[in-house]
This record gives C-alpha cells, sequence and structure tokens, in this order.
C-alpha cells in the first residue's frame, strides 16, 4: 500500500494543484482498477491509507429539524420539506435561521431502577442524544449486540463540538453578584453536562455499556471521525462492535460565535447557490451500531467501506484554499475501500452554504472526481449540525443506499456557474451502490465516510 | 500489541523536561515542590503565539520537545490530543460576554474556544496534513488516548504522536473541575523499532480488576496524577524512564484497565 508522505513545503505544491484541475481531466475517465488508482494520486495528495474490512451498520437513526428517526427524516428529503424556521431558540436576537429539535424540552431522562443515575446528565444536549436513541429500534439494538459480544466488547464512541455548554451559559447568568462563583447545582452537574465527555458516558450508561468509549470533538469532523476511529477499535480487537455516532444542539455560543464570524445567513441556507451568503445552524443527533460484516452481514446490507482523515494545517476557521486536506481525505477513503473515483455514484457535500466552503469544497471534489460525480447539499434540510453532521450525513447515505434515492439541495435556486463540479438541486431516483460523505471542521481537520451495500 | 516509543515529551510542576523529568522520576528520592514551568512552544510562528491559549502552548511545547527527540518530520507523523476540559480560559470569556446584554463575542475568541485548538495549531505552525483526532474522555483522557494512538500506529502503520495536557480552569469554572498542575505529556509512538526507541510496549486491553493500577509512590507525584488526566501517564513515563521491564496498570473508566509491559531498548 502506498504511505505517502508529505515531503515538501505545502506552498510548492501549489502550483501542481492548480494545473491538476485546470487540465479540466476527468478521473472518472481513468483507471477503474484500484491498484491502477493508487499509482495515479500524487504522492502530495497522499496520507498514506490501508484497506479496510467493511463494517456492517446493523441499525442506524437520526434527529434533526426534520423529524425523528428514519421515517420521518426520508419523507422531508422525498417532499421537499425543510427544517429551517426563523430563529426562536431562547432570546437569541440575531436574525438568521435555525434548524431546531421539536420537543426537546419535554425529553425525561429518568425513569427506573437507575433513574438518579441518568437524571444528573440532564442537558438539551443529552435529552436530545436519548431521544435519537429511543427511535427506529436502536436501544433494543444496542442491548442485542451487549448480549451478543458481552457489555465489555461493545464501545461508545461519539462526536461532539460544544457538549452541553448552554449549562454553563446558563450558570454565568445566575452567578453570585457578590463573589461570582457558579450555583452549587451547576457545579455537581458540570461532569454530567457541560464536560466534553458527557454524551459517551450518558449513552454508555445508558444501554449498560462498559467497553472502550470517548467523545471526539474535532468541530465539524467529529461524528465522522467517530467511525474512523470505532473502526480502528475494531480491527484492533479492543471491542467487537461500537455504537458511533454524534450529538451537538443548540446553544449561544455558536450562534453568536457564527454570527460574530459573520458565517450566518438571514435567510435559510442555499448551499452551492450564486447568492449563497452563510450558512444557517442546526442540531441533531444520530447512531450508527457498527459490527463485523461475518458476525452482522445481510445481503443489501449497509456498511462504511473507507475512511479518509486529513488536516488543512493552514488556519482555524478558514479552508485551505486549494482544497489540499479535503482531497487527502477523499483520496484515503477511496484508497481504504479500493475503490475509484469511478465506483462513487453520489457524494453528500459537507455544503454548509458559506461562500468559501462550497467554493473550496467544490475545487477538491473536482480535482479527485472531476465533472460528472453528483453531488448535493442537505444542509438546506437540516442546517448544519456541527460535530453531529458527519452522522447527518452518514445516515442520508445509508437512506440513499436503501431507497434508491439521491436528494438535490434545497433553497437553491441557481447553481453557482464557478462551480466546477456536479451539484444537483433536484432530487433522483436512482439506484445508488456508493456515496461518498464529507466533513470539514475548524482547526482545518477533515473526514471522508464512503459507505455501500454489501 | 507492540508499540516502540521514539520521543518524549514532558511538563509539569517541577517537570521542566523529559531529560530532567526522567532523572527524577527514575530516583528513588521525593521529589520536591517546584515553580510552574513556562511553555515556549517555540514551533508557533510569533503571531500565532501571541494569540494562543496558554493549553495550547502547553500541548504544542511537549509536542515540539517529542518530536525533536525523534528528529521526525512533523508532516510525516498523525497526531491525538486528549484534553477532558479543553480551552477553559476561552470558554470562561465567552459565557461571560454572552452573559452580558450586549453579547458582543470576538470572532477569535470564538474559532479559539473549539477542543481541537491545540492540534489546529500543530498543523498551523508544522504544515503537517496528517490525521489528527482529539478526543475527551474525562479522568481516562490520556487512556482513550493511548488506545487511540496504538490502534492507528498498529493499523495505519505510521508514526504517532500523543499530546495530553489539561489546566486548572480560571475561576469560576475551577470550583466545578478543580485540576491539579497544569500538566503536559506528548509520546511519539511507532509500530516498528527504530534508531531512537527510547522504550517498547506491549499494550493490552483488560477487563480483570482483581489487581489494583500503578500509582506513584512519590507522594507530590501520586497527588498530581490522581488530580490531572494528562498526569495518570505518569506510572508509564516512570516505567520508561528506569528502564527495567516493567508492568504498569492504568485503569481505563471504572471498567477496564490498560495493561502495558514496558521493556528498555
Amino acid at each position: 500500500m502506498p504511505q505517502g508522505l508529505v515531503h515538501e513545503p505545502i506552498a510548492k505544491d501549489l502550483p501542481r494543484l492548480v494545473e491538476n484541475r485546470r487540465s479540466n481531466q476527468a478521473i472518472d475517465d481513468g483507471p477503474h482498477d484500484p491498484q491502477d488508482y493508487q499509482h495515479t494520486v500524487p504522492q502530495h495528495q497522499q496520507v498514506g491509507a490501508r484497506l479496510m474490512t467493511p463494517l456492517i451498520l446493523t441499525r442506524y437513526t437520526i434527529v434533526s429539524a426534520l423529524g425523528k428517526g428514519l421515517t420521518e427524516t426520508y419523507q422531508a428529503l422525498r417532499n421537499r420539506r425543510s427544517g429551517l424556521r426563523p430563529c426562536d431558540f431562547e432570546d437569541v436576537g440575531i436574525t438568521t435561521y435555525i434548524g431546531r429539535v421539536d420537543d426537546v424540552e419535554d425529553v425525561f431522562l429518568g425513569g427506573g431502577a437507575t433513574s438518579a443515575e441518568l437524571e444528573r446528565f440532564d442537558c438539551r444536549n443529552n435529552r436530545l442524544a436519548l431521544l435519537a436513541l429511543q427511535q427506529d429500534g436502536f436501544i433494543q439494538a444496542a442491548i442485542e449486540a451487549r448480549e451478543r459480544y458481552g457489555a465489555h466488547r461493545v464501545a461508545v464512541i461519539l462526536g461532539s463540538s460544544t457538549s452541553g455548554i448552554l449549562e454553563t451559559e446558563h450558570a454565568y447568568n445566575r452567578r453570585n453578584p457578590a463573589t461570582g462563583a457558579l450555583p452549587s447545582a451547576y457545579l455537581t452537574s458540570h461532569r454530567y453536562t457541560h464536560n466534553m465527555f458527557s454524551s459517551a458516558h450518558f449513552v454508555r450508561t445508558y444501554l449498560g455499556l462498559r467497553g472502550p468509549a470517548m467523545v471526539i470533538s474535532t468541530a465539524c469532523s467529529s461524528s465522522a471521525k467517530a467511525f474512523a476511529t470505532a473502526a480502528r477499535f475494531i480491527e484492533a480487537g479492543f471491542c467487537d462492535a461500537a455504537v458511533v455516532g454524534g450529538v451537538d444542539s443548540l446553544c449561544l455560543t455558536i450562534l453568536y460565535g457564527f454570527a460574530s464570524l459573520g458565517l450566518t445567513s438571514c435567510a435559510p441556507c442555499r448551499p452551492c447557490d450564486v447568492n449563497r451568503n452563510g450558512l444557517t445552524l442546526g442540531e441533531s443527533a444520530g447512531f450508527a451500531l457498527l459490527e463485523k460484516s461475518e458476525e452482522a452481514g445481510r445481503p443489501g446490507a449497509v456498511a462504511l467501506l473507507g475512511y479518509g482523515e486529513s488536516c488543512d494545517g493552514y488556519h482555524m476557521s478558514h479552508p485551505h484554499p486549494e482544497g489540499t486536506g479535503a482531497i487527502k481525505a477523499m483520496h484515503a477513503a477511496l484508497l481504504r475501500s479500493a475503490l475509484t473515483p469511478g465506483d462513487i455514484d453520489y457524494i453528500h457535500l459537507h455544503g454548509t452554504a458559506t461562500k468559501s466552503n462550497d467554493s473550496i469544497e467544490d475545487t477538491a471534489i473536482h480535482s479527485v472526481f472531476g465533472p460528472s460525480t453528483l453531488c448535493s447539499s442537505t444542509k438546506g434540510w437540516t442546517g448544519h449540525t456541527l460535530g453531529a453532521a458527519g452522522v447527518t450525513g452518514a445516515v442520508i447515505a445509508a437512506m440513499c443506499l436503501t431507497h434508491s434515492f439521491v436528494p438535490g439541495t434545497l433553497n437553491t435556486t441557481r447553481i453557482d456557474p464557478s462551480l466546477c463540479s456536479h451539484v444537483m438541486m433536484e432530487n433522483r431516483e436512482q439506484q445508488v451502490r456508493r456515496v461518498l460523505s464529507n466533513s470539514f471542521g475548524f482547526g482545518g481537520n477533515n473526514c471522508s465516510l464512503i459507505f455501500g451495500t454489501v | 500489541m507492540e508499540l516502540y516509543v521514539n520521543g518524549i515529551g514532558l511538563l509539569g510542576p517541577g517537570l521542566a523536561n523529559w531529560t530532567e523529568g526522567r532523572i527524577l522520576l527514575a530516583s528513588e528520592s521525593p521529589s520536591c515542590e517546584a515553580a510552574m514551568p513556562e511553555p515556549s512552544a517555540s514551533i508557533l510562528p510569533a503571531n500565532e503565539l501571541r494569540r494562543s491559549s496558554e493549553s495550547v502552548r502547553w500541548a504544542l511545547h511537549v509536542a515540539q520537545e517529542s518530536m525533536q527527540q525523534a528528529e521526525t518530520d512533523p508532516r510525516e507523523v498523525t497526531s491525538v490530543f486528549a484534553t477532558s476540559e479543553g480551552e477553559t480560559g476561552v470558554l470562561d470569556r465567552l459565557c461571560t460576554a454572552l452573559a452580558e446584554p450586549q453579547r458582543t463575542i470576538s470572532p477569535t475568541l470564538f474559532h479559539h474556544s473549539v477542543h481541537n485548538a491545540a492540534s489546529g495549531y500543530w498543523g498551523i505552525a508544522t504544515g503537517s496534513q496528517q490525521s489528527s483526532t482529539v478526543l475527551a474522555c474525562y479522568d481516562s483522557s490520556f487512556c482513550a488516548a493511548l488506545l487511540e494512538a496504538a490502534a492507528y500506529a498498529q493499523i495505519e502503520e505510521r508514526s504517532v504522536l500523543l499530546v495530553a495536557y489539561d489546566l486548572p480552569p480560571p475561576p469560576p469554572l475551577y470550583a466545578a473541575r478543580p485540576l491539579g498542575g497544569g500538566f503536559a505529556a506528548a509520546l511519539l509512538l511507532t509500530r516498528a523499532p527504530g534508531p531512537h526507541n527510547l522504550a517498547q510496549l506491549d499494550l493490552t486491553l483488560s477487563n480483570d480488576l482483581s489487581e489494583e493500577a500503578t500509582i506513584m509512590d512519590d507522594v507530590r507525584l501520586e497527588t498530581l496524577r490522581t488530580r490531572n488526566q494528562a498526569a495518570q501517564s505518569l506510572p508509564l513515563l516512570a516505567a520508561i524512564a528506569r528502564q527495567c521491564n516493567t508492568l504498569v496498570r492504568l485503569q481505563y473508566l471504572e471498567d477496564q484497565q490498560i495493561l502495558i509491559r514496558v521493556a528498555p531498548c
């Protein structure tokens, strides 16, 4: 396998990358044998990738502004019903839209013999996580995995960017005016709410799992990278199965933070539109149960075929202008799955609808896939759900595979003519065998996942 | 799972770097309280160094030290960063601003608030485009990162830089999470032996909790170990420093232990 290393300063690579793009050579007209494809990837675009054994998504689910569970999500995608609404979160005074999940406020974490143990995790982020666990028989599937492999052999690897920070925001409003001290109830709940490990701690407690656990927090690539780490843990023998996914919920930090960067749109976001003017923030939680194919495989099952991770090494909040990090992540995912660009039927874009993300992602995709591979962004439906964007993309990819359906790009009326890849506005009914889903985050952190049927 | 340690970075109270730290960790005499060292993190360009948070500087300082020992090009190395609390100094300023009526927050402050700030700055400082994972697992964050780094080195056949770090949060958050230290440790791990090996590790994950996890004999270092997840690396670092065959048991969450057979190289 190629062990591509970056030997030259990145700046030296830029002219060659630009040259590759200008040559307008569609790589999907090129080699279709993965062995040959490996040799076509320029060394400076490689991060090194070994083959992986596909892992089955035995069960998966999602809750977002589109609804609770797979059926509601699919219906909203099919009927082009957006989940975005004018911002009505707390007393936020920003003119923007949000992808808010209904009824999170009514979720109760306790109940049963372990009520006290669970109630301490109470916060919007963990309520959203529980709402997702309760959909599509996920809890039952996780319990069956626990019984099949043993509680120690099932890992919980989730992604989140802000965890339960809303609790800390609220606590700062209730500081003691004389001493500045935070309320005592907050001090004891901090570990179970805002602390970054909180969501995985809650989920493994709720499901009675005792295997390896962690929360990956690499901003908007977090829950995509959870799939990669889980795949390595299964391969390394640290566990036999893993609950993967992620959760991020609305909070003041992200609403005011993205507004301060000038990245929030005053209208519902329009990914890849010529007049796009920023993103819409949302919240979601999603989970997948990952298992080895010999244990769980059945014809038609959805599998994780490959993953690719990289960094930009460029800037904290702006992607590398030539998309070199994104290119490396996509190449690595292809190499790991032994696929060529021509094998990918559809690319689920990170597609946040900011000027720079959509343009640079387009550059990167065109460089790897050429102009023909179908692409779209579903952020016009869900909003950008940050650390949960990766698992949201993963579950939508799974739906494409099982429903022979490809979503278009909602709210977009005219595709930016400067984009070179094949961005679809309209939904399509067509068989899809393999989907690549992109997630890119602050800190220049990138992850591409490839899903297919076995 | 067999691994080799090629470089170590260390920063904590009384532990200014690995060269001094290994002598202290290998010695039988009790350590004494010492001034908190200042990280230089000179790998960061001056303008980025000025903007970066204290925890970013701690993380990059030990990362840089471990890479220099191993004489490895940082652009060839994957990284795993472990921090339980992340950028608490930045979060305190954000939450304070959000509690004001105007809620005016600086864009720079916002993008410095992400849990992966140190990882992002490591990429900017080195130009590395290799994968970087940032994770949290409360007091087991170092252990979770050790598993992730070991799995990565084994499966992807690549050198992995593990950086664990945490600083005590500023008030009022300190009362919610009274961490001791600061503490930062970096380990450069490879699957294959090489010319710069400091130790060989054989790592397994065990459900057997019949033996207690390894603690530090030194009272001061043991207090540090129990009060900062990054200092949970101390029993492993001490075993490497002593240069003899040792079995180290690290507690991973409440349910498992990581067993590490440490052998000198």
